[in-house]
């Protein structure tokens, strides 16, 4: 299968500390992937260079089997419409309304009349839930939960081909946290996207991820040991016998429980 | 006793040194880039109108009280100096060339330093702190051409006629109050105003106050999109901001009145100017 992202040797050091070392991670077109470890093992860093918000220190990106690097700035940008990103806060911009923040991407690619544009608002909106009259809304008049939406909608409104999703459940109820879920699932079914997900929410791991990667900080690995401690499904994961692996799936859900209960949206829930 | 490297005078004015040339460098990084930005075209409008608003509109309270108490407080300090000269009917001269090519630039760019300056710092640190900067580029926008440059043309553009605010309010203010209550002869006030004050004093302030206002919005943009982490951050931003904006404003000044007086007597070599016609033997 081919790759949408791929990192090789990737690293990252910030304030003399590593953080990323060695980092290879090949993420193939159609699947959904959740990054998970412990706090400081560099996972929000690892999705941001991905998607080149930030730049690393050594190593080859690639996106869609091209090397970033040799990228004109052009092309680049293009191509990065093709990612699309939710972040941890949602990261709407506060001086513009609901409308103005979903429209922002397609008014800045300037290639659609203000009727397309309206048109995608409100579908996009409307997929995740949200009704139309809230457009007019400042973020801060909306809840969490909706700002996230909101904030997924933004992103969709590009049509991306890879979604980012930064601890997408992190703050949330467990209401809205199924309905996240729900949407990240309906996204890669309905579009066919490929899925990236950093999270330390199991349940979310269980309900959308068809792999899930564990990265452990680097200041914890002796020499030039890889970061990634685990690289396979949800029912390897239970079955791990790696003590790192236990002690991070111990802590927030019961292995055994984990491979055995079946993914459940909010819908069924419901 | 033996004096450990880091409290070495020798070692701190290294560190000083250096921290100087590396706030230089970063500002001079952040400039050309704001530079390289405009090539992908200007601002829309809808996106530089409201921040025309902010830096312009509003800042015109502020600038005409300060202003108004300038040119009062000028005449207050002059004349007792010049009527002991015999010299109080020439207070219009020295008020005026003052507040133009002085105080009217300086004091436009202070207020605005501090009113919008740190006000850019902390808004664009939060957006950064919010991941709304990092938004901005998963959007397919550039952050400095969709932030940065609006405000740098904001501040440029209007400064000049903030400064023109300051100067004509500082210039009334200061007449009224030596007509009105030191008892200077209005007409004498504004004959000498008239021989000794040049469009070119007028247009060297406002020439200045263009330098001034580029370097506040480069210096609170660069501040604002490297702040720090959290509230801390944000607050260390606005605050160097504006730090940074008046030592640039008074260097600045500095450096633009040599520039600009030696331009004068080089275009103009048999000029008279109002320090000449004192007695008082210009430096430069």
């Amino acid at each position: 299968m081919s790759s949408a992202i791929e990192l090789q040797n990737i690293r990252c050091v910030f304030n003399n500390q590593k953080v990323l070392w060695n980092l290879n991670l090949k993420i193939s077109v159609g699947e959904t992937v959740a990054i998970v470890g412990e706090s400081g093992c560099g996972k929000s860093v690892t999705m941001k260079v991905m998607m080149r918000l930030l730049k690393p220190n050594a190593g080859a990106l690639k996106w869609f089997g091209s090397d970033v690097q040799s990228l004109s700035i052009q092309t680049q940008r293009e191509q990065r419409l093709r990612l699309g990103y939710l972040f941890q806060g949602a990261a709407l911009f506060d001086s513009l309304t609901i409308y103005e923040n979903v429209a922002f991407g397609l008014r800045q690619i300037g290639n659609y009349s203000e009727q397309q544009v309206q048109r995608i608002v409100v579908s996009r909106l409307e997929e995740v839930g949200l009704d139309a009259d809230i457009v007019h809304k400042r973020p801060s008049e909306i809840s969490g939960g909706m700002q996230k939406r909101v904030g997924l909608a933004r992103a969709l409104a590009l049509s991306p081909d890879v979604m980012f999703y930064d601890e997408p459940t992190t703050g949330l109820d467990p209401v809205n946290s199924r309905r996240i879920d729900d949407l990240i699932h309906s996204v890669k079914e309905a579009h066919g996207v490929t899925g990236i997900i950093v999270t330390h929410d199991l349940r979310t791991v269980q309900r959308v991820a068809d792999r899930i990667v564990m990265l452990y900080p680097k200041r914890k690995i002796d020499g030039e040991d890889s970061q990634v401690i685990f690289d396979g499904t949800l029912a390897d994961l239970a079955a791990s016998t790696d003590v790192r692996v236990k002690e991070y799936v111990g802590d927030e859900l019961n292995a055994k429980k984990l491979s055995a209960s079946p993914p459940q949206t909010a819908t069924e829930a419901a | 006793m033996i004096t450990s490297a880091t409290h070495n005078p020798i070692t701190a004015l290294g560190r000083l040194t250096q921290a100087f040339f590396c706030a230089f460098g970063s500002l001079a990084v952040f400039a050309v880039q704001m530079l390289a930005s405009l090539k992908r075209g200007l601002p829309r409008r809808h996106v530089v109108v409201p921040i025309l608003y902010e830096v312009g509109v509003r800042s015109v309270p502020v600038v005409l009280i300060t202003g108004t108490f300038i040119g009062m407080v000028m005449a207050v300090q002059t004349y007792q100096q010049f009527k002991m000269m015999h010299m109080e009917s020439r207070l219009g001269a020295i008020i005026t060339m003052t507040l133009v090519s002085e105080l009217g630039p300086v004091l436009a760019a202070t207020m605005l330093a501090g009113r919008v300056g740190s006000a850019m710092a902390a808004e664009l640190g939060t957006m950064r702190v919010t991941e709304q900067v990092h938004a901005i580029s998963a959007l397919g926008a550039d952050p400095i051409n969709y932030l940065g440059v609006p405000r740098v043309l904001a501040c440029v553009t209007l400064i000049p006629m903030l400064t023109a605010i300051a100067d004509s309010v500082g210039i009334l203010a200061g007449w009224l109050f030596s007509w009105q209550v030191l008892g200077i002869n209005s007409h004498e006030y504004w004959m000498y105003t008239e021989q000794f004050v040049t469009g070119w004093d007028v247009g060297a302030g406002l020439i200045k106050s263009v330098f001034f206002g580029c370097a506040i919005a480069i210096i609170a943009c660069q501040q604002g999109f490297h702040c720090g982490a959290g509230a801390e951050g944000v607050g260390r931003a606005a605050t160097q901001s504006f730090v940074l904006s008046f030592i640039s404003i008074l260097g600045l000044d500095f450096l633009l009145t040599i520039v600009l007086n030696n331009t004068y007597y080089l275009i103009w070599p048999q000029a008279v100017s109002l320090a000449t016609s004192l007695s008082i033997s210009g430096a430069w």
